[in-house]
């Protein structure tokens, strides 16, 4: 931290970028954001943010065994929330049952991880990283497994990008349809598992749900199109992690987790879009006729004669 | 694919369906024409979702044979369009319609959309089938149930299907709406020459377009033309129980008698 804020963007971040363990969190996070942003869509249409907040936490037994047996906790994380995240997707079919299951497997692994807790002793800071997050302390190899991860996750979504979203938005026909519902949430859940895995080295496990849920929960009050929605996921996702990394580069800010930053301006978007939308909601009413009231053969006045 | 000429779009002979240790219905003999608007009608959990998940192949007859187009049924056949009674959409449901519309042409399919161009035509012409151009860009979970029903079909009919299967379309339509939904669909059964299956649990809006009426209840199935099955000689015999089929001064049916045939379910 040599120079101070400048208020020139370029200038500033050439500064920050002097340092190889920023430009590995700047590389990190971007990759986690671009991850988390587009599988945070689905996790949205699918209702499945429950799962999501579930995996983190099974995920934090994993990082805990590894770190236990001198294993990167990336490794563990991996490891516990694929499992969990497939008995999940195999326990519960559909949506209406999903609540119940995912409980049942997030208390037995929240119990498995109390069992690595008791035999982990002295780590306080590895386990407060993997609680909060610690992306200034991802290693250029860390980078090139994330990127790797996310190489493969965004292929197969690409792969399975309209069967997936037919299947989220209208189950009973997609089956009908002839796809295989139960393959393809095993396949999401191990996708949203790897997603997880990586974001909880940006933010931890208690605050992955800013990263895979809020900003595509805000993005699909911005836009109704998923080609748009997964975009703007991705640049919410993007702002607040490189944003969070900015301020909490600067003193006085300097004191403060990066992790906080990047929840509250993620959670401010959100905010910021809630409010925006339930004005435009009433002010759009009054403005412009609904479409119900447009012609067409269906649309006579509503009240019966 | 094309079955002969004449072929009718469903066969069914002794069909008998249930779950594990349980026959829903069963001895159920009977055709259903090309062509035809047949309403499926019974009291709830007679079954009469159950007969659209067989004839979408997903669930088998216990015995006796099946035939849809000259085939048993198979899950995913794009002859089929189905408009389900649940759905997964509700008011958080930020989604356009017409997206939905055009995964019911193309949703099935892996890798990106090559034929994106034929996709986005047909969704538009399917939306302008079912008189709902406008609704296209209107996100789902503002809709109305007159709208919604109004995509779903559009969803439905989006691959050109021979058949529609609609499971309670009306149950959450004011008269009004009901009405118009009906010559809706009834406009694209002649249109398209489209035999259509509907569910309802009330015959009445649908008697004066409808070609056949499957009656499902008591564990038996019975079909025939409306004038045939809707009497009370034959609903008696149906339930097992004295049935009454009144008519009111304007051609309107209320069956009375027949509303609780569970006591009677072995019979």
């Amino acid at each position: 931290m040599t120079g101070g804020l400048s208020w020139n963007i370029v200038t500033d971040f050439r500064e920050i970028w002097q340092y190889a363990f920023m430009r590995q969190a700047y590389e990190a996070g971007t990759i986690v954001a671009v991850l988390a942003g587009i599988i945070g869509y689905f996790v949205v249409l699918r209702r499945t943010a429950f799962a999501a907040h579930a995996l983190g936490h099974v995920g934090f037994s994993g990082a805990a065994a590894a770190v236990v047996f001198s294993v990167n906790p990336v490794y563990g994380l991996l490891v516990f929330t694929m499992a969990g995240g497939g008995g999940m997707a195999l326990l519960g079919r559909k949506a209406a049952t999903r609540d119940i299951e995912i409980g049942t497997v997030l208390a037995f692994m929240m119990g498995l991880g109390l069992i690595f807790l008791s035999l982990y002793k002295g780590y306080a800071t590895e386990a407060y990283s993997i609680l909060f997050g610690d992306i200034e302390g991802v290693t250029v190899s860390g980078v090139y497994l994330t990127l790797e991860g996310a190489i493969v996750v965004l292929v197969v979504l690409a792969m399975i990008y309209r069967p997936l979203l037919f299947s989220s938005l209208d189950e009973d026909v997609a089956e009908a349809k002839g796809l295989p519902l139960l393959a393809l949430n095993v396949v999401f859940m191990l996708l949203l598992a790897v997603a997880i895995s990586f974001a909880v080295q940006v933010v931890g496990v208690l605050l992955v749900f800013a990263l895979t849920v809020t900003p595509a929960a805000t993005a699909v009050r911005i836009t109704k199109r998923p080609l748009y929605a997964i975009p703007a996921s991705v640049a919410i996702a993007l702002v607040a992690i490189w944003a969070g990394l900015f301020i909490a580069w600067w003193p006085p800010y300097s004191q403060y987790p990066p992790s906080f930053f990047i929840v509250t301006i993620s959670f401010g978007a959100y905010m910021l879009v809630r409010v925006g939308s339930s004005l435009a909601d009433r002010f759009g009413h009054r403005a412009a006729p609904s479409v119900d009231a447009n012609p067409g053969p269906m649309s006579v006045p509503k009240s019966s004669p | 694919m094309p079955g002969a000429p004449g072929e009718p779009a469903i066969r069914a002979r002794g069909v008998e369906v249930g779950y594990r240790g349980t026959v829903v219905w069963h001895d159920a003999t009977f055709e259903v024409e090309k062509g035809e608007f047949v309403a499926v009608i019974g009291p709830n959990g007679a079954g009469k979702t159950t007969l659209f998940r067989l004839l979408l192949g997903l669930q088998r007859p216990l015995r006796g044979s099946l035939e849809v187009f000259g085939a048993p049924p198979r899950r995913g056949s794009p002859r089929i369009g189905y408009v389900p009674q649940r759905h997964t959409i509700d008011n958080d449901t930020h989604v356009a319609a017409d997206v939905l519309v055009r995964l019911g042409i193309s949703g099935t399919h892996l890798g990106p959309e090559i034929a994106f161009r034929a996709a986005r035509k047909a969704t538009l012409e399917a939306l302008a089938a079912v008189g709902a151009t406008e609704l296209g860009s209107k996100p789902l979970g503002s809709m109305s149930g007159g709208e919604l029903q109004r995509v779903f079909l559009a969803e439905a009919i989006g691959g050109r299907p021979e058949m529609l299967l609609l499971d309670e379309p009306l149950s959450n339509l004011d008269m009004r709406r009901t009405r118009e939904l009906v010559e809706l669909v009834h406009g694209l059964v002649q249109s398209r020459h489209v035999t259509t299956l509907l569910v309802a649990h009330d015959i009445n809006p649908l008697i004066e377009c409808l070609d056949r009426v499957i009656y499902i209840a008591n564990g038996r199935v019975a079909n025939g033309p409306p004038e045939e099955v809707l009497t009370s000689a034959s609903l008696s015999e149906l339930y097992g129980v004295p049935v009454e089929v009144l008519h009111d001064s304007r051609g309107n049916i209320v069956i009375v008698g027949g509303e609780n045939p569970h006591e009677r379910a072995d019979a």
